[in-house]
């Protein structure tokens, strides 16, 4: 954090989006290379797991997997494990030629994360509606260990997808952390729209997710899931709330970054073709080229 | 004869645990009073936490618990802490390798008056069927303390199968060394009596009604379903060329498959299957052992079969 804060808040966005932009391009060639996997989901988080990981928001170090007095990240909507495994990669804690063997017989990426594989994984998760109970006894353990340190306790992240907000045991999660005035949670949605069988508000609607957030006693932020400066204001106002648990409600596009997979529910759970995959790649290059020419004039312009 | 639950060795073995250095935490799901986890939560109310009625999110906080370093048990009723939460035990406990034990009470047909709903005679199957899982199954008090201990100090997922019933004592004291454990309880040459739980007394009661008819009868407890001590079995089996499994459990993949499954690969034998197959009743717990053929008229019974056939 401290770097950060010496850079100029604009540059920071501009490499925060740059590092976005990197995760969806990894993504899109894993999943080519892959055959199968879930493009939709996965584009849709990456701005958010760049301010996650590289925005000074996670405490952990870069250099270590599962560092000691890290930061937890569980991912609850763990089909979108190619996100993860490109945050991995930028840490060089997955090797560029390694993102290649995705799901393949053999290879540490399986098609959902596998703590017992991958060692940053934090726990195997893929089955949704898990991953914010697991949260909530992280974030207990870190109390519990933070009355004897009488240190500030340790955080878990848990990204969660608005789909998955259906499964009845994420209001069990939900309730509870509440009721253990869990701090040192915070949950993200990114609430993309989608589900496999059609728009979320069509499949089983949601409601207004602030309002049954705030009446189970949390508080809530709202953020636009590709804007990082959003993101990062978003965090910061969560890192200050004392008393209740917090959630980062993003609004965000489905297949974010590649044109043809924008709010398409079809992108989902299926890989691009290598032609599909050229054109993506090229919109991204596209995008990543002009991102680059403004940093560049952030940083040496007038 | 003293007899006592299963349950009753839970919350205190627990509490002796903390007390000898080990980091452990504990989470229930309203039940606590009964599970005797509350006992637990007296003492250290700092590792003590109670969901409220949600079993799903007990597995999960558990999880991320031990996820912290700590060995987190579970509990609740055998038929909400291992069924209701199944995906969670399955996907997040298992497939990880956790340091979670799964160790809820009131398993079995011997629930009683409570019915159906609330006796769980599945739990052996499905948490045999996990890979990394381990499962005991202790036939009284003193082997519950065990099996406790046992799931503390082994690494990873365990299963505790524990309940409500009063047990007459088999073992006088615990006892030392790992898994797997079966035990040879009384030596005999014509047929094998495996059973685990509450059946163990059962067995041992058959035995001695066998034993009036001129059949020798060697009972083990079969302690750890998973693993299976194959050679504590196995050297039984061969010397009386019949078993007889028993357990208060579905017949279909429980104790009794697991032995069918080592004797198909290793040593084929004429096998009969004392056990549930069909959802209990309601009524007194020891009347439904009678009821169902479990209780030691029902297994000799079986036994004189199976030596007939």
């Amino acid at each position: 954090m401290t770097e950060n804060h010496e850079r100029r808040p604009d540059e920071f966005s501009l490499e925060l989006q740059l590092i976005a932009n990197e995760m969806r391009h990894d993504i899109i060639t894993m999943l080519e290379a892959a055959g199968s996997g879930h493009p939709g989901g996965s584009l849709s988080c990456a701005d958010i797991m760049s301010v996650l990981w590289f925005g000074g928001v996670m405490n952990y170090d870069q250099t270590t997997p599962k560092s000691d007095g890290r930061d937890v990240f569980i991912l609850s909507k763990g089909h979108v494990a190619p996100a993860l495994y490109t945050a991995y990669h930028k840490l060089s804690w997955v090797k560029g030629d390694e993102l290649l063997t995705l799901r393949k017989l053999g290879s540490r990426l399986q098609g959902h994360p596998d703590s017992t594989k991958l060692e940053p994984v934090e726990v195997c998760t893929g089955s949704l509606g898990q991953g914010l109970a697991i949260a909530n006894g992280v974030a207990l353990g870190f109390k519990l260990d933070a009355q004897k340190t009488q240190e500030a306790p340790r955080k878990a992240f848990c990204l969660l997808g608005d789909g998955e907000m259906q499964e009845g045991s994420n209001w069990e999660a939900i309730m509870f952390a509440a009721h253990k005035k869990l701090d040192n949670l915070v949950a993200i949605v990114d609430i993309n729209g989608l589900q496999i069988d059609g728009p979320v508000d069509e499949v089983c609607s949601l409601g207004d997710l602030r309002a049954k957030f705030e009446a189970f006693g949390w508080h809530v932020e709202n953020a636009d899931g590709h804007n990082v400066d959003e993101l990062l204001r978003a965090f910061d106002a969560v890192s200050a709330v004392e008393g209740r648990p917090s959630v980062i409600l993003c609004e965000s596009v489905k297949g974010k970054g590649v044109s043809f997979m924008e709010n398409q529910v079809g992108w989902h759970g299926n890989a691009p073709s290598a032609e599909q995959a050229a054109q993506a790649i090229a919109e991204l290059d596209a995008e990543r080229d002009r991102l680059t020419a403004e940093l560049e004039e952030v940083r040496h312009g007038n | 004869m003293a007899t006592r639950a299963t349950r009753e060795a839970f919350g205190e073995t627990l509490i002796e645990l903390v007390e000898e250095g080990l980091d452990i935490v504990a989470v229930d799901a309203d039940l606590a009073g009964s599970t005797t986890l509350a006992k637990f939560g007296a003492a250290y109310p700092e590792r003590m936490f109670d969901v409220g009625i949600a079993e799903q999110d007990m597995i999960g906080v558990a999880s991320g618990l031990s996820l912290t370093g700590k060995t987190a048990f579970t509990s609740s009723f055998a038929v909400f802490g291992t069924g209701r939460c199944y995906d969670q035990i399955r996907n997040t406990v298992a497939d990880s390798k956790l340091n979670v034990k799964i160790c809820p009470t009131h398993a079995g047909v011997t629930v009683g008056e409570d019915g159906a709903s609330h006796q769980m005679l599945e739990d052996i199957t499905l948490m045999r069927v996990l890979p990394n899982m381990q499962v005991l199954v202790p036939a009284d008090y003193q082997a519950a303390k065990t099996a406790v201990r046992l799931a503390a100090t082994t690494d990873g997922p365990v299963y505790v199968r524990l309940g409500r019933h009063k047990v007459p004592e088999v073992y006088t004291d615990g006892f030392e060394g790992g898994l797997p454990y079966a035990h040879v309880i009384r030596e005999g040459s014509d047929v094998s009596l495996c059973a685990c739980g509450v059946e163990v007394s059962h067995a041992l009661a058959a035995a001695e009604l066998l034993e009036k008819k001129g059949i020798s009868a060697e009972v083990i407890d079969v302690f750890s379903v998973k693993p299976l001590d194959e050679e504590v079995i196995l050297t039984s089996v061969a010397k009386t060329g019949h078993v007889v499994t028993c357990e208060e459990h579905m017949v279909w993949g429980g104790m009794g498959s697991a032995i069918a499954e080592l004797l198909a690969a290793k040593l084929p034998t004429p096998q009969a299957f004392v056990g549930m197959s069909s959802f209990g009743v309601s009524a007194n717990g020891d009347l439904l052992l009678e009821h169902f053929g479990l209780d030691a008229t029902g297994i000799a019974l079986k036994a004189e079969e199976l030596l007939a056939r």
